[in-house]
């Protein structure tokens, strides 16, 4: 029997279980990434992680859950993967148990649970308020674990550049550059999953890591992998805003009974604590009496746009609101919270036990990514699988909070097993893959980087190039988009795009060189803004996290479908395909009211 | 601070180094000052202005960062002098010139980068994880009291930063302590229910050489650790644990 070869990329909570379960099925699993995956992007996951357990007397049940994500994703998630990702919930908190997770606990000794946006029910599972990482760092346990066991061998500071695809259009493996030597390599693979995360860096600010870019997803598109819903992009409530990045203030502070305010005054200059409650604005209570301060993210993103920029009721001196949790007891804010209140008070430099916290929306996600099929992860082209917040599966046109450590968890779930069957199944395994494939793949990746390297008359800084294309983003497709606004985003980044090509590396050395990575992630940003602005003009509705005030209502009739966008002779090209509803009917989201 | 009003300048100095085997040298850059930049904010106007404060073209400085909210590890860095994340060192809090280097107790890459893998190989070797028998589902996971999960919970909100090494004086050349942080990981692996049986081959890999005896208890790791991890606590709880294990040996040897 052959054995086969299977490559993951990326060393988040998708890739590390997708690593465990490819080694579980007796595979041997190369697992790349750029940073050490003790340091991936799921570690700032904060509040908690969804499962219908119902610990708590409420009724709840895992079809509950598929029907508050459905809901909450105004009916542009494919229904079956969805309800499948819920009923598996329940077994995957347990698992996570069963690895060590330091959850909160109730005094009998079981898993606590608290509130999260768009759900009336306690479903959200917790390690304070770290919970990303407590979990990464469980399934970074089980990986050293199978490593020490030489089930796994990792590779990481290796950053992947392209797929390595035959005359067949298959993908026989995965071209990478050291981040090190700067060396740039081909590696086999009979099939490759990627787990490569979110793409904040496009937004230039935004919740995101450092290593959040987008790059290898657009890397594959621009090879023929389809890209669907990229206009679906979460901007979340809470976060402080920040010049390196915006730090988040996780929801789970208004699951535990936080809320969101601004002075009745506008321009009321008192500080917070000393604004007596009868002279304070609970605005989301006041419009959501049923729901409250956990209303989904983009209900409550666009609440405080109305409030900040329509009403004028910021706070003074900035556009910010008040997230305050001052009123909750001392000693139940450090079991619960401490993680993100820690965060505010080093960062801000104010204690938000003693003072509400201001806050501002912020770029968080990205429901869209690469396009992959209902059953298996898999994406259009053969060998290829994608798990976790680069692909689009799971949370519609709107994520609810809690639900991405989950999908990660059950897409990683899902793809290790489809790519260890499919790599079982092939015919040509990738060692009858001649080697004049590898090698042209590897000298067209090492001509980008001398052509960068060698280009001695560009004028062109790459940081700059990248905070113009994040304040045009930021400004134009995120919270409320309007088609000429769209538009001037295109020509900027046509504009951009030709002044990148006459960037000056400024660092032309061949160690550690970190500036040539970031130019080349920084070329990949910019494709894929195009292709998440080109969704954002096309859709004529308002569905989820895409508001569009000239288009204000959601229009099934016309716009009930996934955005497929694919790159034909270097061209972004939009096709529409319709979303499967089949298991819960259509209604109206509304959540001024009890759905 | 009264050099650091919106409008002025401030100037970094920083020890850079391209690779491993060349020379040293240090280089000063006058920054503009904004409100509540930190250390990262520093480094990216570097990057976007790579000029010494002489006018010297030079190249943007290679070092590591990536949550930028202290909860990944990545860019710890010594900070005039003290080993800490340039994520949560703010401009405003610090002395100027304010002064940035490599951690030295770990191989040098480039510049403020160091190499820490040490750190992840010892966690292999001291085996912390909890040995699950497979991810099929097996039901419900041990019950834990909540004073457990609270001792427990601070212990695994360590970031692996490796502050607590660079701090220690028993992390040298002649000695190859395996530091706090992994002592500390230990005694987290050890308390849960499952992970406790399996203690014994966790507090095997801390006797001998670069072992919980090479702590010479100068407490510096706990004052520097940036998550607040009573490492002390942790250090005299796996000490006992070893004193515990090493004396049933001898009794079982002498059967």
């Amino acid at each position: 029997m052959r054995h086969p070869k299977i490559i993951v990329v990326g060393g988040g909570l998708a890739g590390l279980m997708a690593t465990i379960r490819v080694a579980e099925h007796g595979v041997r699993a190369e697992l790349f990434s750029i940073v050490p995956v003790k340091r991936s992007h799921s570690v700032c996951a904060q509040g908690g992680i969804n499962a219908a357990k119902n610990l708590k007397g409420e009724g709840d049940s895992t079809w509950k859950h598929f029907d508050d994500t459905i809901y909450g994703g105004d009916f542009l998630a494919n229904q079956p993967l969805v309800k499948g990702m819920c009923e598996a919930a329940p077994a995957i908190i347990d698992l996570l148990d069963r690895m060590g997770v330091m959850f909160n606990r109730t005094p009998e000794g079981l898993l606590d649970f608290r509130r999260f946006g768009g759900t009336l029910y306690h479903r959200t599972a917790f390690a304070g308020a770290t919970t990303g990482q407590q979990l990464l760092y469980a399934l970074d346990e089980q990986v050293r674990r199978a490593e020490s066991e030489d089930k796994v061998k990792k590779f990481e500071g290796w950053t992947f550049l392209s797929a390595v695809i035959d005359d067949q259009g298959i993908s026989r493996g995965i071209s990478a550059m050291n981040l090190k030597t700067m060396e740039i390599k081909t590696f086999p693979a009979d099939a490759v999953i990627f787990a490569t995360g979110g793409n904040g860096a496009i937004f230039g600010r935004s919740t995101n890591s450092v290593v959040c870019t987008g790059s290898a997803q657009s890397a594959l598109f621009q090879q023929g992998v389809w890209y669907a819903n990229g206009e679906f992009i979460q901007v979340h409530p809470t976060a402080i805003p920040g010049e390196d990045k915006c730090r988040l203030m996780s929801e789970s502070a208004r699951g535990e009974g936080g809320r969101v305010w601004v002075p009745k005054q506008p321009g009321d200059k008192r500080g917070g604590k000393d604004i007596p409650e009868s002279e304070r604005f609970y605005f989301l209570e006041e419009w959501y009496p049923k729901y409250g301060n956990l209303v989904p993210r983009d209900v409550a993103t666009r609440a405080i746009h109305k409030v900040v920029f329509e009403m004028k009721m910021g706070l003074p001196g900035e556009p910010a609101v008040y997230l305050d949790v001052s009123h909750i007891p001392a000693d139940v804010l450090d079991k619960k919270l401490e993680g993100i209140l820690e965060i505010y008070e080093k960062f801000v430099g104010v204690d938000p036990r003693k003072e509400p916290m201001k806050v501002f929306p912020a770029m968080h996600y990205t429901m869209g990514g690469l396009w992959v099929d209902n059953e298996n992860q898999a994406t259009n082209v053969p060998g290829i699988y994608a798990a976790g917040e680069c692909e689009y599966q799971y949370h519609g046109a709107n994520r609810l909070g809690a639900n991405s450590l989950v999908s990660c968890i059950y897409g990683g779930m899902l793809a290790g097993p489809a790519a260890v069957r499919y790599a079982h199944n092939l015919e040509q395994g990738v060692e009858n893959t001649p080697a004049s494939v590898f090698e042209r793949e590897r000298v067209r990746q090492q001509d980008i980087n001398d052509a960068l390297l060698n280009q001695h008359q560009g004028t062109e800084n790459p940081i700059a190039i990248w905070r113009e294309m994040g304040d045009v983003m930021t400004e134009n497709v995120t919270v409320i988009r309007y088609n000429a606004n769209l538009q001037k985003t295109l020509v900027k980044l046509d504009e951009l795009g030709d002044r990148f090509r006459r960037i000056n590396l400024q660092d032309r050395t061949q160690w550690a060189n970190q500036t040539l990575n970031f130019v080349r992630e920084l070329g990949n940003m910019l494709v894929l803004a195009k292709v998440i602005t080109l969704g954002a003009l096309a859709r004529n509705e308002t569905r989820g996290a895409h508001y569009k005030p000239e288009f204000p209502n959601r229009d099934d009739a016309n716009w009930l479908k996934t955005t497929k966008a694919s790159f034909v002779r270097g061209e972004i090209k939009l096709d529409f395909e319709p979303v499967d509803t089949s298991l819960l009917p259509l209604r109206e989201r509304k959540y001024t009211a009890t759905k | 601070m009264a050099d650091t009003q919106a409008g002025s300048t401030f100037i970094v100095r920083i020890k850079r180094q391209q690779r491993p085997d060349e020379a040293v040298r240090w280089e000063e850059y006058e920054l503009r000052y904004r409100p509540h930049m930190n250390v990262i904010q520093c480094l990216r106007d570097i990057a976007e202005k790579p000029y010494t404060r002489e006018g010297k073209e030079s190249t943007p400085v290679s070092y590591d960062a990536n949550c930028l909210e202290e909860v990944c590890g990545a860019c710890a860095m010594l900070i005039n002098g003290e080993p800490r994340q340039a994520c949560s060192a703010l401009v405003d809090n610090l002395a100027k010139p304010i002064r940035l280097e490599p951690l030295t107790k770990f191989p040098l890459v480039r510049d403020l980068v160091v190499d820490r893998d040490f750190m992840f190989e010892s966690l292999k070797r001291t085996k912390c994880w909890i040995p699950i028998d497979g991810t099929y589902a097996l039901g419900e996971g041990p019950r834990m009291s909540p004073a457990i999960q609270e001792v427990g919970y601070p212990l695994s909100r360590c970031i692996t930063c490796g502050n607590c090494l660079e701090i220690c004086p028993r992390v040298n050349e002649h000695s190859h302590f395996v530091g706090a942080a992994i002592v500390s990981q230990v005694r987290l692996f050890n308390l849960h229910p499952t992970g406790a049986m399996h203690a014994a081959g966790r507090l095997e890999a801390l006797m001998g050489p670069g072992g919980i005896e090479d702590c010479d208890n100068a407490q510096n790791c706990v004052k520097i650790c940036p998550k607040g991890i009573p490492l002390t606590e942790s250090l005299a709880a796996v000490n006992g644990q070893v004193i515990v294990h090493a004396i049933k040996n001898w009794f079982q040897g002498h059967d």
